[in-house]
């Protein structure tokens, strides 16, 4: 019952939120509904009893991605209501469309056409349920799946090496410190020692004559 | 406890995976220059040799790894052998063309070749997982390799555009294979396929759901039509040799992945899956051949051609037996050669240090440049099917494979299609022998007049000795339906 109660109000605040996210006019306002998201899916993922899902969920999506979110909304200037401009027009197609397809999983789903299939569900491996969460996951990650385990590894380099190939670029003439030559400075290379002719104005060699 | 021994039916893609993170760090520490990128982009097309040579002589056994969810056989061979095939050649011919824009750096080279490895993945794929997991990481690198030209601005709309199509094209997929999950409680495909042997699992209306779903995402990435809106805007935005290797690779990574998937996991659906394939094949043929009647870019002309062509291949799929599998193999091997040689062409159409992508430039080759000439008639003539070229058996199996399947009608669809085709790839012909000569092009690099020429030859004297491609396509399609 109190599962129950817990189940509806973090699926409808998820719900309710995710619409938010592509809804709200300030984009601050939706990356904060999108953080509000993801705490509602960790609750759901709580429920389940994947309480590792959950903690990674707020660590990773809420800790890291959501925060750069919004370091980018706060410091690129976009302008999200130019952005919004071509979304209206194309709305109610794309409303259409969206609308069809949910109405037509609806009543596959809903009049029972989908079920009956063979229970093949697999059987958890005997003694895991004695573990936790953590522990399950750390038993088959490094084991049977260290093919995927290795592959999204290969996926986040190419993701790296492509952030970098896109966004980097060598600027020339940017001053940088660098300690080696500072040490390297004798008084001969340091100093300059000029007369200055009575009357006159100097200058030094390195600044050159004005 | 498994030994390192264990491994080695996947010490290809160990092998290739690591070269790329050494290459990596070699580009890392040396001088900054397009000479280190020209370097490390030897060293790729040498190691992707090297590799091609392992694998063929390899054993043709079948071996799962990774508790099924990695599987080598015969068939996986063949791809891994074109597929190294086309992104060596297409590597070697984008050398030039990327030192002259002023873009040569070492991460080609290396994003290269991490997409070979997740081609890899994918035509050895036996899960449902790892089948994702490599196609993000071929489409991954692929969409960097498009947007590579940064300062041009076509190019990073292309690489844009590409990714978010497939991004989209991916949660399709992604939403096909929990629905697949759900239904049957498995992801690997010999799972799969046990369960689908009972008549009425087949037809259980969730299960044919999240098939639907799979295959979109999958015809997104073979850009078949309904799925291809991508294709000729990124063909035409990225830089050439770009296009050449989206052209290639990719699409024999993609095809084998979608034989792989129906036939190894859903030999049980096939009536259902039959009728998306005959649609998205007949839906190709005619929009590819009809709509490049109209282009005047030669890479957008190529881009329609290529959907075309996965038209015809997927009539080989469409038929759904052992014969149809080792037709498409056997089209895709000729495909990517027509391919990468008309894509030399188009990499040899430039006048100075500028490209000219435009059909009219072909104007009056012959009396300009008649060697060029010659060889991209050869292709054209090939890609149109004019018997004796290869192009012509390409089409010659496929459609045999339908009537012998029972699909007259598509067979039928497929003859008139090729010959809409047929109008515009003669008609480049008429352009380059009949019409009034411009100004010559310059001379182009070895290694494009090597591939075009290499690949003119291949088509025209394919029919001397066939046996060699058809006994290889054989065996690989034996491998799959038993």
């Amino acid at each position: 019952m109190l599962t129950a109660v817990f189940f509806y109000l973090f699926a409808v605040l998820a719900i309710g939120s995710a619409t938010m996210v592509i809804v709200a006019r300030n984009p601050v306002h939706a990356v904060l509904f999108l953080i509000l998201t993801f705490f509602n899916a960790a609750g759901l993922f709580i429920l389940l009893g994947a309480e590792f899902l959950a903690m990674l969920l707020v660590i990773v999506y809420v800790g890291a991605v959501a925060v750069l979110f919004l370091f980018v909304v706060m410091m690129l200037d976009v302008d999200f209501a130019e952005l919004r401009a071509g979304f209206i027009n194309n709305a109610p197609i794309g409303l259409i469309v969206a609308g069809i397809v949910l109405i037509e999983l609806v009543a596959l789903f809903v009049t029972g056409a989908a079920g009956g299939l063979p229970a093949s569900i697999p059987v958890p491996a005997p003694g895991v349920e004695t573990l936790t969460n953590t522990e399950q996951i750390g038993r088959v990650l490094y084991t049977k799946y260290v093919y995927f385990f290795q592959a999204a590894g290969l996926v986040l380099l190419v993701a790296m090496i492509g952030a970098i190939v896109l966004t980097l670029r060598h600027r020339d003439g940017v001053k940088r410190q660098s300690i080696a030559a500072q040490n390297a400075r004798t008084p001969a290379t340091g100093l300059e020692v000029i007369k200055v002719p009575s009357g006159g104005s100097v200058f030094p060699a390195s600044e050159g004559p004005r | 406890m498994e030994t390192l021994a264990a491994f080695a039916p996947a010490l290809p893609e160990i092998i290739l995976a690591a070269g790329a993170m050494v290459f990596l760090m070699l580009g890392v520490f040396s001088a900054d220059n397009a000479r280190t990128g020209v370097f490390i982009g030897w060293l790729t097309v040498l190691l992707m040799a090297g590799v091609a040579i392992m694998i063929g002589t390899g054993g043709a056994e079948r071996v799962e790894l990774f508790d099924g969810a990695f599987v080598v056989d015969a068939f996986s061979r063949f791809c891994k052998v074109l597929i190294l095939g086309a992104a060596a050649v297409s590597l070697m011919l984008s050398f030039g063309y990327f030192e002259r824009e002023r873009i040569m750096k070492f991460e080609i080279p290396v994003l290269a070749l991490l997409s070979t490895v997740g081609m890899f993945m994918m035509v050895s794929a036996n899960d449902l997982i790892s089948l994702y997991l490599g196609l993000e990481l071929m489409s991954l690198a692929l969409y960097v390799l498009a947007a590579v030209h940064r300062d041009s601005l076509r190019s990073s709309e292309s690489g844009l555009k590409y990714f978010v199509l497939g991004a989209l094209s991916s949660g399709m997929l992604l939403y096909g294979a929990s629905l697949i999950y759900g239904f049957t409680g498995t992801t690997s495909f010999t799972a799969l396929a046990s369960t689908l042997q009972a008549g009425e699992a087949a037809q259980n209306l969730g299960l044919i759901v999240g098939l639907v779903f799979l295959l979109v995402g999958l015809a997104f990435k073979i850009s078949a039509v309904p799925f291809h809106m991508w294709t000729p805007d990124v063909y035409e935005g990225a830089p050439t040799p770009v296009t050449a290797f989206f052209a290639g690779a990719p699409k024999v990574a993609a095809m084998a992945l979608l034989l792989r998937v129906l036939h190894d996991a859903f030999p049980g659906m096939l009536f259902q899956w039959q009728q998306i394939i005959v649609f998205l094949s007949v839906a190709s043929m005619l929009l590819g051949s009809f709509a490049a009647i109209g282009q005047t870019s030669i890479k957008r002309l190529m881009a329609f051609s290529s959907i075309a062509n996965v038209g015809f291949i997927l009539i080989g799929l469409a038929a759904g037996t052992q014969y149809g599998v080792s037709s498409v193999l056997i089209y895709l091997a000729i495909y990517v050669v027509m391919t990468l040689g008309s894509f030399a062409v188009v990499l040899a159409m430039r006048r100075a240090n500028e490209m000219d992508e435009t059909i009219g430039s072909l104007a009056g080759l012959s009396q300009t440049n008649l060697p060029l000439a010659v060889a991209f008639a050869a292709l054209l003539f090939s890609l149109a099917g004019i018997p004796p070229l290869a192009g012509f058996f390409a089409k010659f199996y496929v459609l045999d494979a339908a009537i012998k399947a029972g699909l007259t009608p598509l067979a039928i669809i497929g003859v008139l299609a090729s010959v809409v085709g047929a109008f515009y790839y003669l008609r480049l012909v008429k352009i380059m022998f009949f019409d009034a000569p411009g100004e010559a092009f310059t001379q182009a690099e070895p290694a494009v007049r090597w591939v075009f020429t290499l690949s003119a030859l291949l088509v025209t004297f394919y029919v001397v000795y066939p046996a060699f491609l058809l006994d290889a396509a054989g065996t690989a399609a034996r491998a799959l339906v038993p």
